[in-house]
């Protein structure tokens, strides 16, 4: 049986870090709060920007040639994969690593290499060891701002117009709760045309004719690399508050687990002083019964 | 009173301006445009620069960078990198910016390969618009 100095300890040592993983959850969820907000001001951005580029892809169906758009024979294909940059928020970060990974393992069966950009220091940590990592942006999932998304969708549309892959997904977590984050792929490269689902009620609302200025073709030609920031921002808004959410649940469930250890500690720490009383008491009885 | 035409600016951050304005005046691809109430659909790209609007003797500026615009339902929107009035513009740092970049060219114009020059440049351009928008305060 452990002596109670020693139970004693460890209770408060116990304590202190059910203190830091409490202060942590709350951190984390207020900066969730900021995240969601960012991601509220960012939606009507999106919203328009997909209107726009439906209404326009409907009208260049004259053919016109994108290299952003060309498909062609996939040989190899590059992984864009968003992760935080901290740890301790569970196992969101090794979720969206083995994605990839399992992303990564397919494409190989097929024959294709496969080659990663990381978003977020701990996704560099989970697939370096692979020895594919083309590209490392770290430390700007903490203040991450339209121009860092910018350079990262012109970094791999450069490559994928220099013909350094021929096809380009995006995996990153998607946030749908507090409660859920669902890492997902997106295809990123070649530029797909709008989805078909919100095609028709824009459709309908764009029957009348547009002046085009310059024309279609050119607009389409700045439009797209923009289309593709507004992809690697959304990635990283929703990557940014699913890592808060992750971390509030792993921080809650790290408070209770010290709170259940803590009980557990406190019985032991009390049976321990219960039989040290009862050693001094026999002790106490058993002199006096000597001096009789 | 006039006819009027609704402002929408949006930028990555949230919404800048939700108006009913009587004239929006911007720095189109071709050129500087006005839009008026009731102006036919219109779809146009938009460079770095300043966009004005007027309601009725008000008028307001804002530093815009590069997006595009679309004129609908008399109805036009703004979907643009970033957007600040001119009143909010630190006037001090567009002007180091300024020189910054004029410092960035020049290198670029004798030797140095190693500068950006698209970058330098969309850099002074941004400068230049932030010092107007605020000196039209």
């Amino acid at each position: 049986m452990p002596s109670l100095k020693d139970v004693k300890t460890k209770i408060g040592g116990v304590k202190k870090t059910a203190q830091i993983t409490k202060a942590m959850n709350m951190v984390a969820s207020a900066r969730l709060r900021g995240a969601q907000d960012k991601m509220e001001a960012f939606r009507p951005y999106t919203a328009k920007f997909n209107e726009a580029m439906s209404n326009l892809s409907s009208r260049s169906s004259s053919g016109g040639n994108f290299p952003l758009m060309e498909k062609r024979d996939v040989k190899t294909v590059e992984l864009v994969v968003v992760t935080s940059d901290r740890g301790l928020c569970g196992s969101f970060n090794s979720n969206i690593g083995k994605l990839a990974e399992r992303t990564m393992r397919e494409y190989e069966a097929q024959g294709k290499p496969v080659s990663f950009v990381c978003v977020g220091k701990k996704g560099f940590q989970y697939l370096k060891k692979t020895e594919k990592v083309r590209k490392v942006y770290r430390d700007i999932m903490g203040t991450f701002q339209m121009f860092n998304a910018r350079e990262i969708a012109t970094e791999v549309s450069q490559n994928f117009l220099a013909g350094g892959s021929d096809k380009v997904e995006i995996i990153f977590s998607e946030f749908r709760s507090v409660a859920v984050q669902r890492p997902t792929g997106h295809d990123f490269l070649p530029v797909q045309p709008s989805e078909a689902t919100e095609g028709e009620s824009t459709a309908a609302k764009i029957s009348g004719e547009y002046i085009y200025e310059p024309s279609v073709e050119e607009i389409m030609d700045v439009l797209q690399p923009l289309y593709l920031n507004v992809m690697i921002y959304h990635a990283m808004l929703e990557v940014g508050a699913s890592e808060h959410a992750a971390r509030m649940t792993a921080m809650d469930n790290a408070t209770n687990a010290c709170k259940d250890i803590i009980s557990k500690l406190t019985i032991l720490y009390n049976k321990a002083r219960q039989a040290a009383i009862t050693a001094e008491l026999m002790d106490i009885v058993g002199g006096a019964e000597a001096l009789k | 009173m006039a006819q009027q035409i609704a402002l929408e600016v949006v930028t990555p951050t949230g919404a800048v301006v939700n108006e009913e304005v009587d004239i929006v005046n911007a720095p189109g691809y071709g050129g500087d445009f006005g839009v008026l109430a009731n102006h036919a659909p219109f779809l146009s790209t938009i460079k770095i620069g300043i966009l004005s609007y007027e309601i009725g003797k008000k008028r307001e500026f804002l530093m815009i960078s590069g997006g595009f615009c679309e004129v609908s339902n008399n109805k036009i929107t703004f979907l643009v990198e970033s957007a600040e009035f001119g009143h909010q513009i630190d006037v001090d740092r567009a002007m180091k910016a300024k020189e910054r970049a004029e410092k960035r060219l020049a290198q670029a114009a004798s030797h140095d390969e190693s500068i950006n020059v698209t970058r330098a440049e969309a850099a002074l351009q941004r400068a230049l618009s932030r010092i107007k928008a605020a000196s039209t305060r």
